[in-house]
């Protein structure tokens, strides 16, 4: 089962290296990790996907909270959140293929941000899901090199980290 | 006032009221030495023959005095070699401030002389670590260590500091006394919880109550015993929960898990309401989990939300400051006049007693027997392996903090700095180290320190000539293949021990034993190494095999 952590954490060295050391010293698994400041420099937030059940994830979220640089943890219901994911893929294009790429690309909303004689690549971004089939769809172009950010999310509506009392 | 970085290192030490601190010098921390030397007259430096001494002494130090411990290193081999003692500290929740010297900030990530990233070394053995870069920042960070390390759960931190922070200056403001951090236990249990909780406890019929180290960290020993006597509930320890409660209570079982005595054990199979208070259910407590407290319902007291359900599942979790549960536990609860569950327990106790035969052997249930008879308020520390258990097992203990031991991480050649450690903190005490001769043997440079310092602890080796708990595995799981823990080596510790300046006194035979312990306990200013001979298959029983169940012990 996929769970999504959101997790305010000091913007400041080594806290990227405290919390991944965590979830591989206790054998849990990450999916993704995505980290970057917020509005307020002195505060990061990391969008953590963790594979695991119930009591899994509990632990997870116990565990991080001992850390002095964990400043807030919410586990985010996925039905209640929005989720976006960034990818990157360049793709075998020469002229005969091209077309039939860039079409691909329209139906997904991806966008062609550079082009070579042989190349293309695409940007893409969406659910987990949308890019995944994108990328079953460039697949049999050749994808010669590919890059995803991992999930970020956030709630819907006014909810909020911050004035949540969760944990 | 503008102070350089080490007089504020100083300074810091003494707004935190540390008069003891332990530690080994070396280029990198030459300006903290410097300022210690110039300022710090209030503070004693115990100056040990190797930081791993320093780091076990600090925390020998906190465990007998509840105080938070401070060792000091170098960099480089300095902090590493105070890597064992605060993984030591880590896994027992032990408060430690550990203080290494760092390369000058310029001259960090260029593999200088005596570099090594020490803040990233000690980062899953730590509560937290700093590195400070800014002398601006220093004297904030010390403050935050010295908070991390004592509130909430404790544990050890680590501040490691630049060498040119030490020598630039900085404005000095003095501690206004008030929390950096929010770090204090939280209560995440409601007064219905405590009603619950007290009405489970109320109707069980076999209840036990299972104390671990955390009811002698928080102080609330006097409620485990209130609660224990007020519903005539059974009481085991765990390794970590010795010494929390008096040997002498008639509802005390004894240890439980892989030494558990054989009463511990059945009463923890049979009960139907276990209780624990401050244990964190370890494999060496629960062995297989599927045949541990099988009938029984687990309610589980704990400062630490991480330790509910994280080894079992707890069906009455209860988080938060442990002495306002039991307190609200204790109002909800009526008295029980008698118990038959109770009374059936007391009689285990007695059919269940270890007897050991008198025939002349040097037993080590009997030499540890005699120094309790003869010192029974002395503090213990203890190596890892047999000695531990047979201390843990043998020795009356009467008060919280008598028995100190590396429970968790099980670290050999803790002991002997340890009992430097909880000297300085209990200077009117007797210390007594009951130490293997493995074990001893790899630390005893410690010994020099406890010479020069005039510290009269007692190193009881009990000598059997091998890696004695190895030993006892390769004989009953190994086919008796001893593979590389035969000691028939040396070296002879009377003449070691009067190599470095103490007394050092063999006994091979039982009618010495009491001489030898009371010439030991007699010496006001010098540290005794009794050797004692014992059998080398001399063996900590009863244990429950690898895999097997607490319920499947073996006696002989």
């Amino acid at each position: 089962m996929k769970n999504i952590l959101s997790v305010l954490v000091n913007n400041h060295a080594g806290v990227l290296s405290r919390v991944a050391g965590l979830f591989s010293r206790r054998g849990f698994n990450i999916d993704s990790l995505a980290v970057g400041a917020t509005d307020d420099p002195t505060i990061s937030r990391m969008t953590i996907v963790v594979e695991g059940d119930e009591n899994t994830v509990e632990q997870v979220q116990k565990q991080l909270s001992k850390l002095i640089d964990v400043l807030k943890i919410k586990r985010l219901n996925v039905e209640d959140s929005v989720h976006r994911e960034l990818a990157l893929f360049k793709v075998n294009a020469d002229t005969t293929v091209r077309s039939e790429i860039m079409q691909i690309a329209e139906v997904f909303r991806a966008n062609i941000i550079d082009i070579s004689e042989t190349t293309l690549t695409i940007e893409t971004s969406g659910s987990i899901k949308k890019v995944d089939a994108i990328q079953q769809m460039l697949r049999p172009f050749g994808i010669i090199e590919d890059v995803r950010t991992g999930l970020i999310s956030l709630e819907r509506g006014k909810n909020c980290i911050i004035n949540d009392k969760e944990s | 006032m503008k102070l350089t970085g080490a007089d504020i290192v100083i300074e810091c030490l003494k707004e935190q009221k540390v008069d003891t601190i332990f530690g080994y010098p070396g280029g990198a921390v030459l300006n903290i030495y410097d300022s210690l030397y110039k300022k710090g007259k209030s503070i004693k430096h115990i100056l040990t023959s190797h930081e791993q001494g320093a780091s076990h002494a600090a925390d020998g130090y906190a465990r007998a005095s509840g105080k938070v411990g401070v060792c000091i290193a170098t960099s480089g081999p300095g902090a590493t070699n105070l890597v064992t003692g605060i993984a030591t500290a880590y896994m027992d929740s032990i408060p430690l401030v550990a203080i290494t010297g760092q390369v000058s900030s310029n001259l960090i990530g260029r593999d200088s002389f005596q570099e090594v990233d020490i803040t990233g070394i000690t980062e899953p053995i730590t509560k937290h670590n700093f590195l400070v870069k800014d002398v601006n920042k220093l004297a904030e960070t010390i403050r935050k260590a010295f908070e991390i390390a004592k509130t909430g759960r404790p544990g050890p931190v680590l501040v490691d500091i630049c060498k040119d922070v030490t020598s630039n200056k900085a404005e000095f403001i003095p501690f206004d006394g008030k929390s950096r951090l929010d770090l204090s236990i939280k209560n995440y249990f409601t007064e219905k919880d405590l009603e619950e909780a007290a009405k489970a406890i109320q109707v069980a019929e076999k209840p036990i109550i299972v104390a671990g180290g955390g009811t002698i960290i928080a102080n609330i020993t006097d409620l485990v015993s209130e609660l224990s006597n007020k519903l005539k509930i059974p009481v085991t320890t765990t390794l970590m929960g010795t010494s929390s409660i008096s040997k002498s209570n008639p509802l005390y079982t004894g240890l439980v898990g892989m030494h558990g005595s054989r009463v511990s054990n059945k009463v923890v199979s049979e009960c139907d309401l276990l209780i624990n208070i401050g244990a964190r259910f370890s494999d060496r407590v629960i062995s297989d989990l599927k045949r541990f407290a099988p009938n029984a319902k687990i309610m589980h007291m704990d400062a630490d939300p991480a330790e509910i359900n994280k080894n079992i599942y707890v069906h009455y979790p209860l988080t938060g400051n442990v002495d306002e549960i039991l307190t609200g536990i204790l109002k909800y609860t009526k008295e029980v006049s008698k118990s038959e569950w109770a009374e059936t327990v007391k009689q285990w106790i007695k059919e269940f007693e270890l007897v050991f035969p008198d025939d002349g052997q040097l037993f080590p249930s009997y030499i540890i027997d005699k120094f309790c008879q003869k010192a029974p308020d002395a503090y213990i520390t203890t190596e890892v392996g047999q000695n531990q258990l047979w201390a843990a097992q043998h020795f009356n203990f009467s008060f919280p903090r008598q028995f100190i031991t590396s429970g968790g991480l099980g670290t050999m050649g803790y002991g002997t700095g340890a009992a430097i450690g909880v000297q300085m903190a209990k200077p009117d005490s007797k210390v007594i180290s009951f130490a293997g001769d493995g074990s001893f043997r790899m630390n005893c440079n410690e010994l020099a320190t406890a010479v020069h310092y005039k510290l009269p602890i007692i190193i009881a080796v009990l000598n059997n000539g091998t890696l004695g708990m190895v030993r006892q595995w390769q004989t009953m799981f190994y086919d008796k293949r001893y593979s590389q823990t035969t000691l028939n080596r040396g070296p002879d510790f009377v003449k070691l021990a009067e190599a470095y300046g103490a007394i050092g006194i063999r006994v091979d035979k039982k009618q010495d034993i009491e001489a030898a312990i009371d010439k030991a306990l007699s010496s006001k200013d010098v540290p005794v190494v009794i050797d004692f001979t014992i059998d080398i298959d001399e063996r900590v029983l009863p244990i429950v095999p690898p895999g097997k169940g607490i319920d499947e012990l073996i006696f002989t």
